[in-house]
């Protein structure tokens, strides 16, 4: 079953990820073809090699997405998808793509996470209240409409939050030690001149003394928005062997969702990642032990918790202890998160998975500088959508020619 | 910019649900085919999809599932109920809801606890299903 794991992610671009954009604002579209361009520019090739790409949402157009894209870029594709998986996104147009390629759809697929402000409307009109309400769907007949929104179940915090809260009742919950981890990313971050934290580490102490947000996490367990963006080329055997880097072949991927709302969980100590990873790992024919660097979506300390635990890294259960025995720098025994995760990067929208989709390739090329990972070879990323309602992995791969 | 508190509407498949909040009663979804309890109304089974399901009245005794306390509001329509004691409730039937706690002094909160319905009447046509504890506070 699956890939076998002859395309492979052979460019990227990423933008610096700033709180406080200053620089001229672009639309969506402009953006997207901006990184795209970036991207290709990386990997040695031209708009002219792309016959696939992979979107998600743009702030122009509710529907037709892909076509419009399309159709700005002036490239007439074979492939376009439009992934609609939340945070999950990069994870999930990573696997798309390789999947369009090996079933030679395409050769050549961009997936383009665009995440800075677009130019203010002069003819926007009254803010509409229920803009507030986010990811919880106003429409009538919607059960968030119905069942979530009038009791104040919205945005992401308290879901999380309530996840949390749950392990804590079931298992042994240790705020040092996510504390911990979220130093150990600020680190790598303070290394890393895109992070919009570069320069500013902070302690596990730091961490524990900020404000409570909802309960049991705190304000630097959460990420912070940011602008920024990135894209990736994903290229056939034949096409990734004549670029400029070194390829990383996607070798695996699983996907599963569960639900919309954290209270429709079946088990909101297990999270989808699990099934999602265990299918990853099968399909790569790679171990657990095997894996030289995880990049794991982290919204929240408490993500990144339960994906060790349900992708298999660590027991469940022992994760707390698992964070506070294991050395998770980039020069640590368990590399996570080497960029700085989102927590050192901070969240561009859509665009924050793809830092952790983007970290994955660097490392595997070798081009990570001061924080590279000796001999990194396998490495697992993961996505996460909602509130843990719908997650991705998939296992990439250096060194071979796709073979 | 004002915010008003935001209501359910109710639909066709919901409306004996909200119709019984109002009358202080709460009836719940069973499969006829399987007897899987299920919430939200709908009008599908979320075990076997079949598409025979009866409405039962039940006690609206629950234990908490899990809870957080959010100290700053969910959405600016919430401001008035900080700290939010925002819930996930277990009915004894095995069906979770989201639910808030009245009553409840934020830090007795316990994941397990014992609870009991609590009919919030919003205006003449919504009732709020919202948990209380089933011991009453000590304070």
């Amino acid at each position: 079953m699956g890939l076998r794991g002859d395309a492979a992610i052979v460019g990227f671009a990423e933008w610096p990820h700033v709180r406080r954009y200053t620089d001229e604002k672009q639309f969506t579209i402009d953006q997207w073809a901006e990184l795209t361009r970036l991207a290709l520019e990386d990997a040695g090739l031209s708009i002219k090699d792309v016959n696939g790409i992979v979107c998600s949402e743009i702030r122009e157009a509710d529907m037709f997405t892909p076509a419009t894209i399309v159709e700005y870029l002036g490239r007439p594709v074979n492939f376009a998808e439009r992934v609609d998986l939340g945070g999950a996104n990069p994870v999930g147009m990573v696997w798309r793509a390789a999947a369009a390629i090996e079933l030679g759809i395409a050769d050549v697929v961009a997936c383009t996470t665009p995440g800075r402000p677009i130019p203010s409307n002069p003819n926007r009109g009254p803010i509409d209240p229920r803009r507030y309400f986010q990811s919880s769907s106003h429409k009538w007949g919607s059960p968030q409409a119905e069942f979530e929104i009038p009791y104040g179940n919205l945005a992401q915090n308290c879901g999380y939050a309530m996840i949390a809260q749950r392990y804590a009742a079931e298992y042994d919950y240790k705020p040092e030690a996510l504390a911990k981890l979220v130093a150990h990313q600020r680190d790598s971050a303070a290394l890393n001149p895109l992070a919009a934290f570069y320069q500013k580490p902070i302690s596990a102490d730091d961490v524990l003394k900020s404000r409570m947000i909802a309960d049991p996490l705190r304000m630097l367990e959460i990420v912070m928005p940011v602008a920024g963006g990135g894209a990736i080329i994903v290229a056939s055997k034949e096409i990734a062997n004549r670029c400029k880097h070194s390829p990383a072949w996607i070798k695996g991927f699983g996907e599963h969702l569960t639900m919309k709302t954290p209270t429709f969980a079946k088990d909101l100590c297990r999270s989808p990642v699990g099934p999602a990873s265990d299918t990853a790992f099968d399909m790569a024919e790679i171990e657990r032990h095997e894996i030289d660097a995880c990049q794991i979506y982290d919204c929240y300390s408490i993500t990144v918790l339960m994906t060790l635990e349900d992708a298999g890294f660590c027991e469940k259960g022992k994760g707390m202890d698992f964070l506070l025995d294991r050395d998770l720098g980039f020069d640590g025994d368990f590399p996570v998160n080497t960029h700085g995760g989102q927590l050192g990067m901070g969240q561009a929208g859509a665009a924050g998975g793809m830092t952790q989709v983007i970290e994955s390739a660097r490392q595997i090329m070798g081009r990570a500088g001061e924080r590279q990972v000796p001999n990194c070879k396998n490495v697992y990323v993961s996505g996460t959508g909602g509130i843990m309602s719908e997650q991705a992995a998939v296992i990439m791969q250096g060194g071979g020619n796709g073979i | 910019m004002e915010f008003e508190k935001p209501l359910p509407l109710q639909t066709p498949a919901s409306q004996p649900y909200w119709e019984g909040l109002k009358n202080r009663k709460v009836c719940i979804q069973q499969c006829d085919d399987c007897a899987t309890w299920i919430f939200y109304p709908r009008n599908h089974c979320t075990e076997c999809l079949g598409n025979s399901l009866s409405w039962k009245e039940v006690s609206g005794e629950a234990s908490l599932y899990s809870y957080t306390i959010a100290r700053q509001p969910t959405a600016p329509h919430f401001a008035d109920e900080i700290p939010q004691l925002l819930a996930i409730v277990e009915l004894d039937q095995g069906v979770r809801m989201t639910s808030t706690l009245v009553g409840a002094n934020p830090s007795d909160l316990r994941v397990g606890m014992r609870l009991r319905p609590h009919f919030d009447h919003m205006t003449d046509e919504v009732t709020l299903l919202r948990f209380a504890p089933l011991v009453a506070n000590s304070e």
